[in-house]
C-alpha cells in the first residue's frame, strides 16, 4: 500500500512556522522530517511518523506553490489563490527575505553575478548553509538588486515599496545592494572581525553623505538628478577629498580640525581618550585614505585601507576605536569638514 | 423581449506573458452571450491592461437568462496568425435574476484555462435589468430562489413545505463525440464546462417552474450532481424541497409578515380541512376512540406497499405492556392521518431537508434506503444526429420528452427506487421521508443507483395552508414532551414491521423508543442528548471477479446484500463501543470498481437521554474445549469492555441512573436490532429484504467462530480515539459543544492508495482501506493542532475507485475552534442547553425551545428578561474578542471569503442570501511531472477552485459560502503519458453575514425585540 497522491487544501492556507523555516533553510523532505522528529513533536502530538511525512510534504508543496508569489510580494498580497491572513502574509515575506549573517558576510561586495552563483557550492561548505538556501539568499539580493537599479528615489523606500519588508530588513537590502553595486571588498581576513551590521551601519552613513543622492539634496546643486541616485558614489565628492590634505600639512589646521572632532564627540564617545590621544595619527591615516578615493580600486579597497593604513586597529581591534562607529564617523566627517 | 443583460469590462491583471520577445502582452475580451459576441479593444503591451470598455448589452429572453453562462474569454492579439486564448471566465448570472439576492456581479474573477490553471484576473461588472413579463405560458421560472442549505435558510421564514421536486436532463458527453478526436483537450475541456454550465442552468429553470406550479417561491435543500455515464452520456440531475418562503426583514417584522404572504396561498392544492381543533388536545380520551378507527387505514397503507411481502413483519409479541402504548397511539394515529391525507397527495412524500422547523417532526421511524443495480446503455436520441456539427449542438434535449414511451430511462430508474422507498417509510408506518438523498456510483457500464432517508411522521400544519396564522399558538398547545418526541415509535406496537425491542421513553416515561435509532437527519435542535457525539464510520470492501455487463451486473447485485449487513453490523458495533444509542446524518455509500465494492459509512453518534441505555458487547467463542482460546476471548472481553468504560469517560456520557420501580418494568436485556430496511434490486426488478436482526438472539452477542470474525473484532478497536481536545461530527452542529468561537477552517483532503499486491484477500483490502481513513483522519487531526479545543464538523467522506487498484478518498469538513472552560459549565440543566444551542440559531428558532422549555420544564421557568441576558452573554460574543484571525489589511484589496458545508457561521449572523453558487471545473495537464506530480497537481488545481468560488462570492457582494460542498471530484491519471485530468464540482449559498459583536453595537434594540414573541409566549404558558 503506498499513498499515490496526499494533499490537503485549507480555505485558509495552513502555514506552519517551524516547517516554513526548514523549508527556507534549504533541508530536504526528508531531513526536515528528521528534524521535526528530534524536535519531540511526535511525543507532543501523539502523531506518527508518516504524519509528520505527509504533512511535511504537504507544507513543502504549498511553499513551492507559494514561491513564485514571493518573488514579487505585492502579487502575494493581490493573489486570489491562497487565501492568507496579512500578518501571515507579512510573515511569509519577511522570513523569506531574512538571511544569514554567515552568508551575507561572504558575498558583500561582491558582484551578484553567475560567476558568484558558482561559488555558492563552497560558501556552502564554509557556513555550514545549505546550498539550496544558499542560492535563495544570494537570488534575493540579486532580484532586489536587478529591480531597484534603475530607480530613482530613496533606496531604502524603493525596496520596501517593491517587497514589502519591515524598516529593519529594507535598510539591510539597501546596504547589501549598495556594496554590490560599488563591489567594496569585505572578504580579506583582516576584515573578518566586522559584522554585517558594521558594514550595514556604514553603508547607510554614506548612502547619506557619499552618494549623488546626498548631493542632490543640496541647494547647491538642484539639476544634477542623476538616476541611481542612491546606488552611485558622487564621483566630485571623491575628488573633492584630495583637498583634505591640507588637515594633515597644516598645523594650525589640524589643531582647529582636532578641537573641532573633540567637542563634537565628546561624551559620545567610549573611547574618547584615546582618540583625543591620537588625533594627528588617526587623521592623517583617514586622510590619506580619502586622498586616493578617485580610483575605482582604492574605492572597493575602502575598507581594507580604513583598517590597514590608519591606525584604527592598533593597539588591539577589539579594546577601542576599531568598531563601525568610529569609521562611520571619520566617513560622516569627511563632507562636514571640506574645505569650502 | 424581458431582459437586458450589461456588461462591462474594466482591466486585467497579473496577466501571463504571451510575447516571448518583448515579455508582454496585447489582450483583448471576448464577451459572449448565447449566440451574440462583442469585443473590446486590443490593450498593446501589458500585463495589465485596462480596457474599461463601454456597457455591451444583450437582449435576452429571461429562458435565455436562466439557462446560459455569461463567456468571458480573454485573448492575445496576434497580427500574423490565430489569437491564442489566455483563458475564460463564466459567470452565472442567475442571482441578479431575484429582487432580493445581488443586484450587480462586479470584482475580479480569476482568468481561468483548462491546461494552465488561473492565468491572472479580470475585472468585470455585470447587470441585469428585468423587465416584468406577464406571458402564463412562459418557459422561465425567474425569481425562485434556490438553497442548497438542507434547513430553512436563517433569515427566512417557512410559510408552507410543499415537498419533492426533482428533473434531470440527459445529453452526449462532448468528451465522447466523434469530434473529440480531432480537437485539442482545451475544446474538448471547454465544451463540456460550457455544456454542463447549460444543463445545470436548464434543469434549475425546470425545477423553478415546478416549483411555481406547486405555488412555492424557493427551492431549500437543492442537490444538484452530475453523473459521467462515459459512452452513454451524460446525466444532470437534481432534487429539492419545494416551499413558499418569507423574509424576515428584521425580528421586529416578524408578526405581520406572518399575515401578509398566507392569503396569496390561499388557493394551494391540498384543501384538506386542517382540522386544527385536534392540534390543541393530546392524547385524551374522546381521541382513543378515533385510534381504533384509524388503525385500518394503517394496515391499508402497508398493503399498498409494493415490498412489503418481503418485509420480516414479526412481531415481538410479549414485549411491552400495552396500556401505556395505547396512550400514545391515539394522536399518533391522528397525527398520521392528517398528515397522510396532506401527503398523499404528493407522489413522493421526500423532503431533503435535514434540519426542521420546531414541531415540524413529530416521529422519526428509521433509516430507508434502497439500491439498483442498472446496466448503461447509449442514450440513444435520435434528435441528435440531425444537429451534430451544428454551432448549437449543446442544445439540450430533454430526456423525459423524448423517450415517455421507453421503460429504461433515467426518470423511470429513479422513480421505481422512489416507489420503493416510499413504501418503506409506509412499512415503518411513517408518511414522509426527511433527510432524503440520492446518489450513484458508476463503474464502466454498470451504475448503482442509491437513495436513503429517514421515514418520519411529520406535522401537517407546515405542508398545508390556513394554518398558518395561529402557528405560534398551536406549537405552545403541543403536548408532546420537549426533546424526546421524535424518537417515539411511529409504528404500531403489536405489529412491529421488524424484530425490534421498544422500552418506554426515558425521558416522558409514557410512550415506547426503540433501543437503537438510525437516522439521516441532523440532530433535532430540541432533542436531549448526554454527553457528546462522534463520527463514527463502518468501512468495508469486497473484492469481486471482472466480468462484462450482465454477468457483472449480477455479481454486484449478489454482493450488496452482504455489504450492507456488513456495514450495518460494524455500524453497530461501533455505536455500542462508544456506549451510545443513536447515529444521526447516518450516510451509506457503496463505491463499484473493475474488481472490488467498497462501502462506507459514516455517521454521528451519540446518546439520546430517551433511548434505553446500551448494553455492551460479549464475546463468545465456539471453541470452548481450548483452554488458551478461552484465555485470548476472556482477553479480548476485557479490552472491550475497558474501551467501553473509556468512551463513556471520554464523551461525558453520564446518564443518571434509573431505577426499576419508576418505569415499573424491568429495562430488558439490549437486542441487537435493526431499523434500516433496504433492498437491491438489479435491473430485473427482483426485491430482496434482508433480515438484519442477527436471527432472535437476546442477547448482544458477538461470535468468533472463525478468523474473519476474529478480524472483526480487532478491527473494532483499533479505531483510535481523536487526540484530547478533538471532537468530530459529521452533522451540522456537534451534540454536546455549543459555545464556537469564530475560527473556522474549512478544507478538502485528497488520498489516493495504490494497493500492493494483486492477490488480495478481502481482510487485507479492508485493513488498507481502514488504515488509509484513519491514517487520513490522523493526519487532519495534527495539521489542525493549533485549534485545539476544536470539533471537525460536517466531516464528508467520499471514496471512488478511480482504477484497478486505486482507492480514492476525499474528505471535506470544516474545523471549529470552541471554549473549553465554557463547555465545562454547560451541561448543568437541560433547559440551559437547549438555550445556549438555540442561540447558535437566530431569533426565528429561538423563540421555540425556549416555550419548550417552559413548557416541558415548570420547575424551571425561564422568564424572557433571562433568555435575553443568556443570549448576549453566549459564548460567541466572547468568542470574537478573542477571534486571532486579523482583520482585512488596510493594503491589501482582497477580502476575506469565509467557506463552510455548515448552514452558519459561528458567532455571526447571516443577512442575506445571495444566490446559489454552482461551479463546474476541469483541469488537464500534459506536463504531470512538470507540475509537482499529481499531488501538485491537483493541490493547486483544489486552490484554484476555492479561489474562483470565493472570487465569485466576492463579486455578488458576499464574505461567505455556506452549505458548501465537493460533490464530484473525479480524478484520473496517466504517468506514463505524464498527463492528468481532473472534474471538480463544488456547490454553496453565497451569503452576506455580520458578525454578532457588530450586530450588538450597531443595533442594540434587536435583542428586545427579538425577545417580543418568547414574551407572549411565556405569557401563554402562565
Amino acid at each position: 500500500m503506498t499513498s499515490e497522491l496526499d494533499i490537503f487544501v485549507g480555505n485558509t492556507t495552513l502555514i506552519d512556522e517551524d516547517v516554513y523555516r526548514l523549508w527556507l533553510d534549504g533541508y530536504s523532505v526528508s531531513d526536515a522530517v528528521a528534524l521535526r522528529v528530534r524536535s519531540g513533536i511526535l511525543e507532543q502530538t501523539g502523531a506518527t511518523a508518516a504524519v509528520l511525512q505527509s504533512d511535511t510534504m504537504d507544507h513543502y508543496r504549498t511553499f513551492h506553490m507559494l514561491e513564485r508569489l514571493l518573488h514579487a510580494p505585492p502579487k502575494l498580497l493581490h493573489q486570489l489563490i491562497f487565501q492568507i491572513p496579512p500578518s501571515r502574509q507579512a510573515l511569509l515575506i519577511e522570513r523569506y527575505y531574512a538571511f544569514d549573517e554567515a552568508f551575507v558576510r561572504e558575498v558583500l561586495g561582491k558582484k551578484l553575478s553567475k560567476g558568484t552563483k558558482k561559488d555558492l557550492d563552497d560558501i556552502s561548505t564554509k557556513t555550514g548553509i545549505t546550498l539550496k538556501s544558499c542560492r535563495r539568499q544570494f537570488d534575493n539580493f540579486k532580484r532586489v538588486f536587478k529591480v531597484v537599479e534603475e530607480m530613482r528615489g530613496s533606496l531604502v523606500d524603493n525596496i520596501q515599496q517593491h517587497f514589502l519588508l519591515s524598516d529593519r530588513l529594507a535598510r539591510d537590502y539597501a546596504a547589501i545592494v549598495f556594496f554590490a553595486n560599488n563591489r567594496f571588498e569585505t572578504g580579506k581576513k583582516k576584515l573578518q572581525y566586522l559584522s554585517f551590521g558594521d558594514f550595514a551601519f556604514c553603508a547607510e552613513l554614506m548612502i547619506q553623505n557619499w552618494t549623488l543622492g546626498a548631493v542632490g539634496e543640496a541647494p547647491t546643486d538642484p539639476d544634477s538628478q542623476v538616476d541611481d541616485m542612491d546606488m552611485d558614489l558622487d564621483k566630485e565628492f571623491l575628488q573633492d577629498l584630495k583637498e583634505l590634505k591640507v588637515l594633515v600639512a597644516d598645523k594650525d589646521l589640524l589643531d582647529l580640525h582636532k578641537s573641532l572632532v573633540c567637542t563634537a564627540l565628546r561624551g559620545k564617545l567610549g573611547v574618547f581618550s584615546e582618540m583625543e590621544a591620537n588625533f594627528k595619527n588617526l587623521s592623517r591615516g583617514l586622510v590619506n585614505v580619502a586622498a586616493k578615493l578617485t580610483h575605482n580600486k582604492d574605492v572597493r579597497d575602502l575598507f581594507v585601507d580604513l583598517v590597514e593604513k590608519t591606525p584604527l586597529q592598533t593597539p588591539g581591534p577589539r579594546k577601542w576605536l576599531p568598531r563601525a562607529p568610529t569609521v562611520g564617523v571619520s566617513l560622516k566627517a569627511g563632507r562636514e569638514y571640506l574645505p569650502t | 423581449m424581458p431582459g437586458k443583460l450589461k456588461v462591462k469590462i474594466v482591466a486585467g491583471r497579473h496577466l501571463p506573458v504571451m510575447d516571448r520577445a518583448s515579455d508582454l502582452t496585447d489582450a483583448f475580451v471576448e464577451v459572449k452571450f448565447g449566440n451574440t459576441t462583442f469585443k473590446t479593444d486590443v490593450y498593446l503591451k501589458s500585463l495589465n491592461p485596462q480596457w474599461n470598455s463601454e456597457w455591451f448589452k444583450f437582449e435576452v429572453d429571461d429562458e435565455d437568462l436562466q439557462d446560459e453562462p455569461l463567456q468571458i474569454t480573454v485573448l492575445d492579439h496576434d497580427t500574423y496568425s490565430a489569437n491564442d486564448a489566455i483563458g475564460k471566465v463564466y459567470i452565472d448570472i442567475d442571482p441578479l435574476l431575484y429582487s432580493e439576492a445581488a443586484t450587480v456581479i462586479s470584482g475580479w474573477f480569476p482568468i481561468y484555462d483548462t491546461i494552465h490553471g488561473i492565468r491572472g484576473e479580470i475585472n468585470v461588472v455585470v447587470k441585469v435589468d428585468l423587465f416584468n413579463d406577464l406571458n402564463r405560458f412562459r418557459q422561465s421560472s425567474c425569481g425562485v430562489k434556490f438553497f442548497c442549505t438542507t434547513s430553512i435558510p436563517k433569515c427566512y421564514r417557512a410559510v408552507i413545505i410543499h415537498g419533492f421536486v426533482e428533473e434531470l436532463v440527459v445529453n452526449e458527453d462532448p468528451e465522447y463525440q466523434w469530434i473529440d478526436r480531432i480537437r485539442t483537450p482545451r475544446a474538448s475541456n471547454e465544451a463540456r464546462q460550457r455544456l454542463i454550465s447549460l444543463m445545470s442552468g436548464e434543469l434549475q429553470r425546470k425545477i423553478g417552474l415546478k416549483v411555481l406550479e406547486m405555488r412555492g417561491n424557493a427551492v431549500v435543500g437543492y442537490l444538484q450532481c452530475f453523473d459521467l455515464e462515459g459512452e452513454s452520456g451524460l446525466v444532470v440531475r437534481a432534487i429539492g424541497t419545494a416551499c413558499t418562503l418569507d423574509k424576515l426583514s428584521s425580528p421586529a417584522a416578524f408578526l405581520p409578515a406572518c399575515n401578509s404572504p398566507s392569503k396569496e396561498m390561499k388557493e394551494i392544492p391540498f384543501n384538506e380541512d386542517p382540522n386544527p381543533n385536534t392540534h390543541s388536545s393530546g392524547p385524551s380520551t374522546p381521541l382513543k376512540n378515533q385510534t381504533y378507527s384509524f388503525s385500518p387505514s394503517k394496515s391499508y397503507s402497508r398493503q399498498s406497499s409494493s415490498s412489503d411481502t418481503d418485509l420480516s413483519l414479526t412481531p415481538k409479541t410479549g414485549m411491552g405492556s400495552g396500556s401505556a402504548g395505547k396512550e400514545g397511539g391515539p394522536f399518533k394515529a391522528l397525527l398520521r392521518q392528517q398528515t397522510q391525507s396532506a401527503l398523499e397527495q404528493r407522489e413522493f412524500p421526500f423532503f431533503t431537508l435535514t434540519a426542521f422547523p420546531p414541531g415540524f417532526l413529530v416521529h422519526v421511524g428509521g433509516v430507508v434506503s434502497a439500491r439498483s443495480v442498472k446496466l448503461l446503455d447509449r442514450i440513444h436520441n435520435p434528435a441528435f444526429v440531425g444537429i451534430m456539427g451544428n454551432t448549437r449542438s449543446y442544445k439540450l434535449l430533454d430526456w423525459n420528452s423524448f423517450n415517455s414511451d421507453e421503460p429504461e430511462t433515467r426518470d423511470a430508474w429513479w422513480a421505481e427506487i422512489r416507489q420503493e422507498i416510499k413504501s418503506h417509510a409506509k412499512a415503518l408506518g411513517c408518511h414522509a421521508v426527511v433527510g432524503y438523498s440520492e446518489s450513484t456510483s458508476i463503474c464502466e457500464e454498470v451504475c448503482i443507483l442509491s437513495a436513503s432517508g429517514t421515514a418520519a411522521v411529520l406535522n401537517p400544519r407546515f405542508l398545508q395552508d390556513g394554518t398558518v396564522e395561529g402557528c405560534l399558538e398551536q406549537r405552545l398547545e403541543e403536548n408532546l414532551p420537549a426533546g424526546c418526541g421524535f424518537c417515539h415509535i411511529p409504528y404500531d406496537e403489536l405489529n412491529m414491521p421488524f424484530p425490534a425491542h421498544l422500552t418506554y421513553c426515558n425521558n416522558c416515561r409514557k410512550q415506547k423508543v426503540p433501543d437503537v435509532l438510525f437516522t439521516t437527519i441532523d440532530l433535532p435542535v430540541d432533542a436531549t442528548v448526554i454527553g457528546k457525539g462522534c463520527l463514527i464510520q463502518a468501512r468495508l470492501c469486497r473484492l469481486k471477479k471482472k466480468a462484462q455487463a450482465e454477468a457483472n451486473a449480477t455479481a454486484i447485485s449478489n454482493l450488496l446484500p452482504f455489504m450492507e449487513y456488513e456495514v450495518h453490523t460494524q455500524l453497530m458495533n461501533k455505536l455500542k463501543l462508544k456506549a451510545m444509542n443513536a447515529l444521526f446524518g447516518l450516510r451509506i455509500q457503496i463505491t463499484v470498481g473493475e474488481n472490488m465494492l467498497m462501502g462506507l459509512a459514516s455517521a454521528t453518534g451519540v446518546y439520546l437521554a430517551a433511548l434505553p441505555t446500551p448494553g455492551g458487547i460479549q464475546i463468545a467463542g465456539k471453541t470452548p474445549n481450548d483452554g488458551s482460546y478461552e484465555q485470548h476471548i476472556s482477553h479480548m472481553q476485557k479490552k472491550i469492555n475497558d474501551t467501553i468504560a473509556k468512551n463513556k469517560e471520554l464523551y461525558e456520557i453520564n446518564p443518571p441512573e434509573i431505577s426499576e420501580e419508576i418505569i415499573g418494568s424491568p429495562i430488558p436485556e439490549p437486542r441487537q436490532r435493526s431499523r434500516l430496511l433496504r433492498s437491491q434490486s438489479e435491473s430485473s426488478d427482483e426485491v430482496t429484504e434482508l433480515d438484519l436482526s442477527h436471527g432472535k438472539k437476546d442477547a448482544f452477542v458477538l461470535e468468533i467462530d472463525d478468523t474473519d470474525a476474529m478480524e472483526d473484532v480487532h478491527s473494532l478497536l483499533t479505531d483510535v480515539p481523536p487526540p484530547s481536545g478533538f471532537y468530530s461530527c459529521n452533522t451540522e452542529i456537534m451534540p454536546g459543544i455549543n459555545n464556537w468561537t469564530s475560527e473556522i477552517q474549512m478544507f478538502t483532503s485528497v488520498r489516493v492508495i495504490r494497493l500492493s499486491s494483486l492477490n488480495l484477500t478481502n481482510q487485507a483490502l479492508n485493513k488498507n482501506f481502514n488504515d488509509l481513513c484513519e491514517n487520513l483522519l490522523k493526519s487532519l487531526y495534527f495539521k489542525l493542532r493549533s485549534m485545539i479545543p476544536c470539533c471537525l464538523c460536517h466531516v464528508n467522506f467520499t471514496v471512488s475507485l478511480p482504477e484497478d487498484e486505486l482507492i480514492q478518498v476525499t474528505v471535506t469538513a470544516v474545523a471549529i475552534t470552541f471554549d473549553k472552560n465554557q463547555a465545562l459549565q454547560t451541561t448543568k440543566t437541560h433547559a440551559e442547553k437547549l438555550l445556549q444551542r438555540a442561540s447558535t440559531d437566530n431569533e426565528e428558532l429561538l423563540q421555540f425551545p425556549l416555550e419548550l422549555c417552559s413548557d416541558s420544564l415548570p420547575s424551571h421557568p425561564f422568564p424572557p428578561a433571562k433568555a435575553v441576558t443568556v443570549e448576549k452573554a453566549s459564548p460567541m460574543g466572547e468568542g470574537n474578542f478573542r477571534n486571532r484571525s486579523a482583520p482585512p489589511c488596510a493594503n491589501s484589496t482582497v477580502g476575506v471569503v469565509k467557506m463552510t458545508p455548515l448552514s452558519f457561521i459561528p458567532g455571526a449572523k447571516i443577512t442575506k442570501y445571495l444566490g446559489i453558487i454552482n461551479m463546474f471545473f476541469i483541469r488537464e495537464t500534459t506536463s504531470l511531472r512538470e507540475e509537482g506530480g499529481v499531488s501538485g497537481f491537483l493541490h493547486a488545481f483544489i486552490a484554484e477552485v476555492f479561489a474562483m468560488v470565493r472570487a465569485h462570492v466576492a463579486a455578488l457582494g458576499g464574505n461567505a459560502v455556506v452549505s458548501y460542498i465537493m460533490k464530484q471530484c473525479v480524478f484520473m491519471e496517466n504517468p506514463n503519458k505524464n498527463q492528468a485530468q481532473c472534474l471538480i464540482n463544488v456547490s454553496g449559498d453565497a451569503v452576506v453575514f455580520v458578525r454578532e459583536s457588530e450586530l450588538e453595537v450597531v443595533s442594540t434594540p434587536q435583542p428586545a425585540a427579538s425577545c417580543q414573541p418568547s414574551c407572549t409566549g411565556g405569557e401563554v404558558t402562565t
